[in-house]
């Protein structure tokens, strides 16, 4: 059994709830143990930081001072909470000044960081620490036959990820351990657009159209991705997609922790695969 | 010569020590002009200023002509420029202290919704410690254009049918605590 600190973040209890609901049963048939950090707060995600840096790195900070007293690494499943967190921790590292300041802050709610917590990505510790070939010695049906495009989306390998930041292979890797096809396709970490959907939505649909394009061009049946506002982009604005370009895509896009569960023989009601906004149960029906 | 010598005059912070100040802006001064950053950006069609010219503008002082701009703020922090300047700038963490720097100097852009999404998202996040991602989508098109919500709401029907729109926010236990840590923040105020 492993043990990590759990940091779900935000969207994995709303938008992503497929994300979050899938975690917790593929981490148990792997023998991971998430103990989720007591009383997490939002991590302040990329509007904070880019409104107030001093206020959102205490925001930050404070789940990073709690997951120091577990002693456990700090492990989230959301690429823009491991960004966040990964960049403010940083900040606190180098900046003495910011650290003496969010310190400062910090103290208000009975709290102290000294920089003692490593925050990983569970894609990352899928990766590293369970191996794809961990995974793939509990698979119970393979996925053979299954074609998916692996979507790293950006902050997964972005500034500072554990893969190659521009033609990454981890979740490839990955998707190859359960048995199914991963095709090679050239945008798998570009850009979807992330939060810009919401303010700026023509500018976010057209890069969403770019990636269903390519991935529909060369084969996959589904995609996959680890990242919840890419999962949302690309799931739940597909139909937006399709009246605006006037095309026709209906490629599911799962989460990366569904698709492991899968090929694990977990139930498909256990993996939220109903939750998703273009069913993936056609596609998966072979293997359920 | 120690009798020629004049005391200077009160310096006035330059802008481009300003955006130094902020976390992640530092390195600006090393940058080359190679345009690495604007030919990898996905959104950079629609930035007024692109962002090779964003840095530039900053070393030559252009303070109000970029803060006022949208340019930072169709930013998506992919990250790319990044990974790709060549002398480690951090372009994406520049678009970001522009951002900070245009909100606390009342300059942002009513060009583009962003700096109101990002305030509805801030006020959501410590108002309960969590944001609130429903509440922060009806607030944002309420202070913005309510119509352009119709066009949204499919999507919005379509996650929350799928239950994944909860009606009602999540608040942490630790409010209290969580709040007294912000208004300290906030009181030490400042970007760095
Ligand atoms: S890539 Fe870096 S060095 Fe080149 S123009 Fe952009 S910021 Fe300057
Ligand atoms: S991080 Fe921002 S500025 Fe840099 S390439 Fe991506 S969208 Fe453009």
């Amino acid at each position: 059994m492993k043990y990590y600190s759990y940091y779900p973040g935000c969207s994995a209890e709303a938008t992503a709830t497929p994300l979050g609901l899938s975690v917790l049963p593929v981490a148990r048939a792997l023998d991971i143990d998430l103990v989720e950090l007591e009383d997490w707060n939002c991590c302040g995600s990329t509007p904070y930081n880019s409104v107030n840096k001093l206020e959102a790195g205490a925001m930050a900070a404070r789940n990073l001072a709690l997951a120091e007293k577990t002693g456990l690494d700090l492990v989230t499943p959301c690429s823009n909470c491991y960004v966040v967190l990964t960049s403010v921790n940083t900040h606190l590292k180098e900046l003495p000044d910011f650290r003496e300041k969010v310190n400062e802050a910090l103290a208000a709610g009975n709290l102290t960081y000294d920089g003692g917590v490593k925050v990983r990505h569970l894609a990352e510790v899928l990766y590293t620490d369970i191996t794809p070939e961990g995974i793939s010695s509990k698979v119970t049906n393979p996925l053979e036959g299954l074609k998916v495009a692996s979507y790293y989306g950006c902050q997964l390998v972005r500034p500072n990820g554990f893969d190659d930041p521009e033609s990454p292979h981890s979740l490839d890797e990955l998707v190859a351990s359960l048995g199914a096809e991963a095709v090679p396709w050239e945008l798998k970490a570009r850009c979807c657009g992330s939060s810009l959907i919401m303010p700026e939505p023509n500018v976010a649909l057209g890069l969403i159209n770019k990636l269903l394009k390519n991935a529909q061009e060369r084969g996959a049946q589904c995609l996959v991705t680890p990242c919840p506002l890419c999962q949302i982009n690309l799931d739940a604005y597909q139909s937006q997609v399709n009246s605006k370009f006037n095309t026709s895509y209906n490629l599911p896009v799962l989460f990366v922790t569904q698709l492991i569960g899968v090929a694990l023989g977990i139930p498909a009601k256990e993996l939220a695969l109903s939750k998703n906004i273009v069913s993936p149960m056609g596609v998966l029906a072979p293997y359920l | 010569m120690a009798e020629t010598m004049v005391e200077a005059p009160a310096v006035k912070t330059s802008f481009v020590d300003e955006v130094c100040s902020v976390p992640g802006g530092e390195a600006i001064r090393s940058c080359i002009q190679c345009g690495m950053c604007t030919g990898s950006c996905p959104t950079a069609n629609n930035w007024d200023y692109q962002p090779r010219r964003v840095i530039a503008m900053v070393r030559a002082g252009f303070r109000e002509e970029l803060l006022s701009s949208n340019s930072m703020w169709f930013c998506a922090s992919c990250y790319t420029c990044t990974v790709r300047c060549p002398r480690d700038i951090k372009p994406a963490d520049i678009m970001h202290a522009l951002e900070v720097l245009a909100v606390r100097s009342g300059l942002s852009t009513k060009q583009s919704r962003t700096p109101v999404m990002y305030q509805c998202f801030v006020d959501s996040a410590r108002g309960n410690g969590r944001v609130y991602e429903l509440g922060m989508m009806i607030k944002l098109f309420l202070k913005t254009n309510p119509f352009a919500a119709i066009k949204l709401a499919p999507v919005g029907l379509g996650l929350f049918l799928h239950g994944r729109l909860p009606l009602r926010p999540t608040r942490i236990k630790g409010m209290k605590e969580l709040k007294a840590i912000m208004d300290k923040a906030k009181k030490l105020g400042g970007a760095k």
